[in-house]
């Protein structure tokens, strides 16, 4: 059997999961898991979102085997290249199969929240290529470090608003976006950006992530004949790490999903309760959720998927960290080896192969690159002040 | 058994009037006041609100609320101690968020609202299915469980929701967040009606009603009303004198209507 799990109608994965939610939200998330499953089971949804991810996105996406690194570090390293996906991360496999879901459902407006705002910008896209109104909350913080995506939304023709409360970041504008949708459920879907939330969103996103592992699968067997040693992915709510673990979960191959130090939910955190799921979430003695701190806006999030604090329960998956000088340090080492700029998200999983390629020589690794770092650059460029 | 929230409410109700539940924010500067203006001005029981850093179903006012009381340090613990010594003579609920409770744990949790004299828990993000652990507890303890019934529910939805409501059920006044509104939302007396229709509890709107000629128009259907972020707009403005006049005034409103 696999251990990739397919959660009954309580949502859970082991003690995980589950749907905290206000009542007003409850028929909502029973409605979506139905026309999911419907949508998930009907050959036409699936060609029309195959289609979609073919001629629009630009899957399958390629791996990509760097020499250059595998030399320096002494293992054989590949990338699945979700950099190259059209608007440049993983991103848009998720909503993608979201927004065409929510056009079945009847929905005319989809509000999202995001963080580094790829997740923004993919929804944005989406909606604009669909036809469908777009409302697009993001922490005030985040706001002043991605002003690029701010713009690139409102390009799209979305509306970007900048939320003021608590932290001013990711969680705060998955409480703005869950707000706006208690008030226009009847004709909004809230198009969720990772594999959190009440259920079915850590299994739906889940499931439209997996396109990245189903595909590393095969391209791994026919480049080495074998799955890798190592399976390694950032992980913020964690969806493009639970999209290319999917592919591997039932192979022999360690899953590392890195986390950031300042928002190690896992490694740092306890069971608690928010945003809809119970997961690991770091929290004070009072269970007041805390504020994640970390360099890259994308995983500044105290709490994870409901899956992964499964999988981390099981001991399938760990879930090491890396600091915010290691995450700079592999953000140049993969420009300057490979001549490829990754997202800050994605130098995390650099970072931490850098830093323990002494414990894995001889192995083979697969990275998931889950995006491109043109996004990041302004910011790198106060921090890299000699190059400038 | 019949709990003493519930009591209390049935009290008023049987004598042919119509209930006010006002709420206040735990913890905000001051607080400890304003639920005794609320008391001494004709509310029946009271909401006391535990400061939360996410909380999702409620608006600006309650939320600006609730960032200060956290700021001039409320926990549950000391929002606790400080309700121990309020003796208002009239029932108490605590508002608080599930990780609240599932931090301390369920039955801790009841227990430690059972020793400050609370006498029922209103939790909006624990729906009627992850409900069970924690009724459970809160049933042991005889803490009552106020459950809310939502607008979008449908007629299949509303009789389980009921059922498990102990003290009164919170019939949701509009699709939305806490918060002031110009006008009391169609949706609220159109819930209430399905609601009453189902049970014999008391039903009570709250979410979006703002001041006593709404609170009047909802109790025509109802048999009562929470008031939120009106209160809490009153306490950060005014203080507690501005509740306690604001909490009469609704008071008299609804005691001069006929109904």
């Amino acid at each position: 059997m696999s251990i990739l799990q397919t959660p009954g109608s309580d949502g859970r994965f082991g003690e995980f999961g589950g749907r905290y939610v206000p009542e007003t939200l409850v028929p909502a998330c029973q409605e979506l898991e139905a026309a999911f499953a419907d949508a998930w089971n009907d050959p036409l949804f699936r060609a029309d979102l195959d289609q979609l991810l073919r001629e629009y996105a630009g899957r399958p996406s390629m791996i990509t085997e760097c020499h250059n690194l595998s030399e320096q570090l002494g293992i054989r390293l590949f990338l699945k290249r979700e950099d190259l996906n059209h608007t440049g991360s993983h991103k848009i496999n998720n909503v993608l199969g979201q927004v065409l879901l929510a056009k079945r459902m009847g929905k005319k407006r989809i509000v999202a929240e995001t963080g580094a705002g790829q997740h923004g910008v993919a929804s944005a896209t989406a909606a604009a290529l669909l036809g469908l109104e777009c409302k697009v909350y993001m922490g005030e913080v985040d706001i002043a470090r991605q002003e690029l995506n701010v713009f690139r939304m409102r390009l799209l023709g979305s509306e970007v608003e900048a939320v003021t409360s608590g932290s001013r970041t990711l969680k705060d504008a998955v409480n703005e976006a869950m707000r706006d949708w208690v008030a226009s459920v009847e004709t909004t879907h809230y198009c969720l950006g990772s594999v959190m939330g009440p259920h079915p969103y850590p299994f739906m996103v889940r499931q439209f992530h997996r396109v990245i592992g189903d595909e590393a699968f095969v391209q791994m067997n026919d480049a080495t004949g074998t799955s890798p040693d190592f399976v390694v992915a950032c992980v913020g709510g964690g969806s493009n790490a639970m999209g290319i673990f999917s592919g591997f979960i039932d192979t022999p191959a360690r899953l590392i999903g890195v986390e950031p130090a300042g928002g190690a939910a896992v490694s740092r955190g306890q069971p608690g309760v928010v945003h809809g799921m119970k997961s690991f979430l770091m929290q004070d003695e009072y269970g007041q959720v805390a504020e994640a701190h970390s360099i890259s806006a994308g995983l500044d999030y105290p709490g994870v998927g409901p899956e992964h604090s499964y999988l981390a329960s099981i001991g399938r998956a760990e879930y090491p960290t890396v600091t915010d000088d290691e995450v700079i340090a592999g953000f140049q080492l993969m420009s300057r080896s490979e001549g490829i700029i990754p997202a800050l998200e994605c130098a995390h999983a650099m970072a931490w192969i850098s830093r323990e390629a002494k414990n894995m020589q001889g192995k083979t690794v697969l990275m998931n690159l889950s995006g491109r770092g043109d996004k990041d650059v302004g910011q790198m460029m106060s921090i890299l002040k000699d190059l400038t | 058994m019949t709990g003493r929230l519930e009591a209390t409410l049935r009290t008023r109700i049987d004598g042919g009037g119509k209930c006010l539940v006002p709420y206040i924010t735990g913890g905000y500067p001051g607080w400890a006041d304003s639920v005794r203006a609320c008391a001494a001005n004709g509310a029946d029981a009271i909401e006391i609100g535990i400061p939360f850093s996410d909380p999702v179903m409620d608006g600006p006012v309650i939320q600006k609320a609730s960032q200060i009381a956290l700021e001039a340090g409320a926990t549950p613990v000391s929002i606790f101690q400080e309700i121990r010594t309020l003796d208002v003579g009239i029932p108490l609920a605590v508002m608080c968020y599930y990780n609240t409770v599932f931090h301390a744990g369920h039955e801790r949790f009841a227990s430690d609202l059972v020793a400050a004299g609370v006498s029922a828990a209103i939790v909006p993000d624990l729906p009627l299915e992850e409900a069970g652990d924690w009724c459970t507890a809160a049933d042991a303890a005889g803490i009552e469980t106020v459950m809310l019934a939502a607008p979008t529910a449908p007629d299949n939805r509303l009789p389980r929701v009921a059922e498990r409501a102990r003290g009164f059920v919170y019939s949701v006044g509009l699709l939305g967040v806490t918060g002031e509104r110009a006008e009391l939302a169609l949706t609220a007396t159109i819930l209430a009606a399905r609601v009453k229709k189902i049970t014999n509890k008391p039903v009570l709107i709250g979410v979006g009603v703002s001041n006593a000629l709404q609170a009047v128009e909802a109790s025509r259907v109802a048999d009562g009303v929470i008031m939120g972020a009106s209160v809490v707009n009153r306490m950060m403005d005014g203080g507690s004198e501005a509740v306690g006049l604001f909490v009469a005034e609704v008071r008299a409103a609804l005691d001069g209507a006929t109904w």
